[in-house]
């Protein structure tokens, strides 16, 4: 995808506003690292205020131009918040697997988007830190063999071992059965390892409505799903070319 | 030290006949020691009775009988002196001394500081110590006398020269600095003893001869341990021994406490290690803060303890790096000002004022890194802290010139401050006339963006809230960064993969505001700066002067003796320095320099010093401080130059920089 980009004609280009909140430490910027630079830093300082990056994700027939807010997570900053969501299109709720206070802190978050936020936005709950957990390195390992099937099968993977003592506090199902009541995207990362990171991001650029879209002209791909099973359709979907994507980079 | 055995000859004559004469007026001495000491009453109690008879035999024969016997000359001291000695049993001994022998009281302990005399050393081993202030000490006193100078740890407080006379005294020298340096001398003897290590740190202005040996002996090898992380305290307390052994071996602590004993910040160790501890300072401290006698200091254990009480935080800086008090309370002073700047005075009060045990540790998470920055900087010893002065990138004037038109050119209507800062140092800022910079605000700035790797790791724009406490201590403010390496390789625009550089060397645009919601302002305001820097030519000679670094001392001053300097424009409170090429490259020697120019600065800056020149020799350098209305200079030079050679490189210097003085500092800056 990535290349033939290059030689088709300049698709439709697109901004989209993204913001992510939760709470502190438990990988915003990390993730933002992984995606915009394909990097992580171990023991990253916490970022003060906030940071703005942009980086282009390439679908099938459009690009998106992520503009993406990272906020800090520590409690002080929180009433700095609305200004960053307030025109967001988008927002990146994320928790930490192995903590579970901070996915009480992402349910705050997500009421208070769907409270305030503007009616479209377009929610996805991630966890984050798959690598404590048993089952990261299979599942580091599944993008590379079975792309179409590695997020379903590093879920499962996941339920499996959480009976086995790891550093998961919080399971899958828990996750995604919030998700699907709330209607949010559901996501098991890790941006140590990269395991589902551009994903996150080409399934939120998807699940952007096309009526949002400034300069949209071609069709909706996955338009307007926003449940956790049709994420989870369109994420497959995409799995390939995320990964081909970062190959290109 | 090494060519003084004619001084320490005469020092030896001196101090015999010193010696001898004391004798004489043993009986009273013994007396005094005696019946001031409680817990050594007991033993001495025979001759305390025996020499103290015209006292205590006196007093009450003065009440009960009439007999019209004159009274003895003494006595009226050793009234006093009794009473002196009861309401304080700990400075008893030093008083009581002081009192026997009471014509000397006043010479003795005249507040002369040792930083009112100063040594010099001459190639051909002759040596004279003048009096740099003519207001307590007359240089026209016999140098022949203080050629038995050779450590001036003893010089100061009366402390030293009452405890100095059990051993020695001298009652040929007239006025209180023979005395004293006479003192110094005997006591010199004796400096290795624990207890004289004890005393010698409690005084303002620590000697640059000893600390510099001291830092030889001891620190060479733990000083390159000094930043490393002790790790946490098992569940089960296994390591803790082993912990608390590292956590001593560091050199330098900063503690911050909630005046309730919460721990809110330690640089070393984590809270299972270290909560006695601060239990201890907290009682320690509330102790003094009951009796309204706030404690401020001490010294134990060869460390200084300085303790700075800000509202509800008790702030505690632990130093065996030598620094005095007023340079460790500037410090602490910083760390209380990035505290202001997180949470700002009024919700720091409020917090307090609802609930004295708040934790403050929650509202201040993440800016560990900060301070923990700050700390480490005080520690590696930091030329801007010492003199808080900005250092600026020497560009030409024209240059500086051409970035603030264009500053000012593109600023847009919610700009408060403008800053490009390359690698800690000031290119250029523009300000409104009536709001000036502080300088302690800049160098939080500084810190979080060039010592704090958080804001330049994530890449990318920031936006942060920061109150800056000397603008206005109540609010906050919102500073846009962005950073543009300065490597030559990205020269080209780079858009998107801006952040991917890992460079030591970056410059920084802070476009800084008021209003919260003006981001998109300033960083419309930003891509226009940058845009124009590099048309005008002005970013690439920015990146020129950073890559070029700092001139060495050489550069400045062909042939020079002078190893490194300080020079800092009091008016316009800047300072300049050569690079640390290429004597001063590992952290160590760049402690050891900075501890220099800290002794340096803490004697020139003595209460009661107004000297001018200071001048010091030492087993590694010659160093010398020069202050002026104008200006505040530190030069130091290796061990072998003559100190005629040392002058004439000052002189230089000055020289140099009242020539480049447009290009090294910024005067005046842009307005609008």
């Amino acid at each position: 995808m990535a290349d033939s980009a290059g030689a088709a004609p300049p698709k439709p280009s697109t901004s989209v506003k993204l913001v992510l909140l939760g709470e502190a430490a438990v990988g915003k910027s990390s993730l933002v690292l992984r995606f915009v630079n394909n990097d992580f830093q171990e023991n990253k300082e916490p970022t003060i205020g906030a940071a703005f990056l942009t980086q282009k994700s390439h679908l099938p027939h459009r690009t998106i131009k992520f503009e993406i807010w990272d906020t800090a997570g520590q409690e002080r900053f929180a009433s700095l918040a609305p200004m960053y969501y307030r025109n967001a299109q988008s927002a990146l709720v994320v928790y930490d697997l192995t903590k579970p206070t901070s996915l009480v802190k992402a349910k705050h978050w997500v009421a208070e988007l769907q409270r305030q936020a503007s009616p479209g936005i377009v929610i996805a709950l991630v966890g984050n830190k798959l690598d404590l957990t048993n089952e990261s390195s299979e599942a580091a390992d599944t993008p590379s063999t079975t792309n179409t099937e590695g997020a379903a099968e590093g879920e499962e993977n996941a339920d499996a071992a959480e009976e086995n003592g790891d550093a998961r506090k919080i399971s899958t199902k828990e996750g995604r059965e919030y998700a699907e009541e709330e209607g949010l995207l559901f996501f098991e990362t890790s941006a140590k390892s990269g395991v589902n990171v551009q994903e996150v991001f080409t399934a939120i650029a998807n699940a952007i409505p096309e009526t949002q879209m400034k300069t949209s002209k071609t069709q909706a791909v996955g338009g307007g799903t926003q449940t956790a099973l049709g994420a989870e359709r369109v994420n497959l979907n995409k799995r390939a070319e995320g990964a081909k994507e970062g190959c290109a980079c | 030290m090494g060519h003084d055995s004619e001084g320490s000859a005469a020092a030896s004559d001196e101090g015999n006949t010193a010696t001898d004469r004391s004798i004489a007026p043993s009986p009273p001495e013994g007396h005094g020691v005696g019946s001031t000491i409680d817990e050594t009453a007991a033993s001495v109690g025979d001759l305390q009775i025996g020499a103290e008879s015209s006292a205590t035999s006196h007093v009450p024969s003065a009440i009960h009988q009439d007999e019209p016997r004159p009274p003895l000359p003494p006595r009226p001291g050793n009234l006093d002196l009794l009473q002196e000695g009861n309401y304080s049993p700990g400075s008893s001994l030093q008083r009581s001394k002081k009192s026997a022998r009471p014509q000397l009281q006043s010479t003795a302990t005249t507040a002369l500081s040792r930083t009112d005399i100063n040594t010099q050393s001459y190639q051909d081993g002759s040596r004279e110590t003048y009096a740099a202030s003519a207001e307590t000490t007359p240089p026209s006193k016999p140098a022949g006398v203080f050629g038995s100078i050779r450590m001036f740890k003893g010089l100061g407080g009366s402390e030293t020269g009452d405890s100095a006379s059990v051993k020695s005294y001298a009652p040929t020298l007239e006025a209180g600095g023979d005395v004293e340096s006479l003192l110094g001398e005997v006591l010199g003897a004796s400096q290795g003893s624990p207890a004289w290590k004890l005393l010698s740190t409690q005084y303002e202005a620590p000697d640059p001869f000893d600390s510099v040996t001291y830092e030889d002996d001891e620190a060479t090898v733990e000083f390159y341990r000094e930043f490393d992380e002790i790790r946490a305290v098992d569940p089960d307390g296994g390591n803790e021994e082993q912990q608390l052994a590292q956590w001593q071996l560091k050199r330098k602590h900063f503690l911050i406490l909630s005046s309730a004993g919460k721990p809110i910040y330690n640089r070393h160790g984590d809270d299972n290690l270290i909560s006695g501890y601060i239990g201890i300072i907290q009682t320690i401290i509330s102790f003094y803060e009951g009796a309204n006698d706030q404690l401020k200091g001490f010294t134990a254990a060869g460390a200084r303890f300085v303790i700075m009480s800000q509202g509800p935080l008790y702030l505690v800086a632990i130093s065996k790096l030598g620094e005095n008090d007023a340079q460790l309370r500037v410090q602490l002073e910083a760390l209380y000002m990035q505290i202001l700047s997180t949470l700002t005075l009024p919700t720091l009060t409020n917090l307090f004022a609802n609930r004295a045990s708040t934790d403050l540790r929650r509202p201040l998470q993440g800016t560990e890194p900060l301070l923990s920055a700050l700390a480490d900087t005080f520690t590696r010893g930091s030329p801007p802290t010492l003199l808080s002065a900005l250092e600026c990138l020497k560009i030409r004037k024209s240059q500086r010139q051409v970035i603030n038109d264009t500053l000012l050119r593109t600023k847009c209507d919610t700009l408060l401050y403008g800053l490009v800062v390359a690698s800690g140092r000031l290119v250029s800022v523009v300000r409104p006339r009536k709001h000036s910079l502080h300088p302690s605000d800049l160098q939080l700035i500084f810190n979080m963006l060039f010592e704090a790797r958080g804001v330049k790791a994530g890449g990318g724009e920031n936006w942060i809230p920061l109150c800056l406490p000397g603008f206005n201590k109540n609010g906050y403010l919102y500073m846009y960064v962005s950073f543009v390496s300065a490597s030559e390789s990205d020269g080209e625009e780079a858009d998107d993969d801006r952040s991917e550089s890992g460079k030591q060397e970056e410059i920084a645009i802070l476009l800084i505001s008021a209003k919260k919601e003006s981001f998109y302002d300033l960083r419309k305001m930003r891509d226009a700066v940058v845009d124009q820097l590099d048309k005008n030519g002005s970013m690439s000679i920015i990146k020129a002067a950073v890559r070029r670094g700092r001139p060495t001392a050489t550069d400045i001053v062909p042939g020079t003796v002078l190893r490194h300097f300080l020079y800092k424009s009091k008016g316009n409170v800047q300072f300049t320095m050569p690079s640390y090429e290429p004597h001063f490259t590992t952290m160590l020697a760049r402690r050891r320099l900075l501890s220099l120019y800290h002794t340096l600065h803490a004697s020139v800056h003595a209460k009661n010093a107004r000297l001018k020149v200071h001048h010091c020799i030492s087993r590694d350098s010659i160093s010398l401080a020069w202050v002026t209305p104008l200006f505040e200079l530190y030069c130091v030079a290796g061990p072998h130059p003559s100190r005629n050679a040392l002058a004439q490189s000052a002189n230089k210097v000055v020289q140099w920089v009242r020539r480049e003085e447009e290009r090294v500092f910024i005067i005046g800056g842009a307005v609008f």
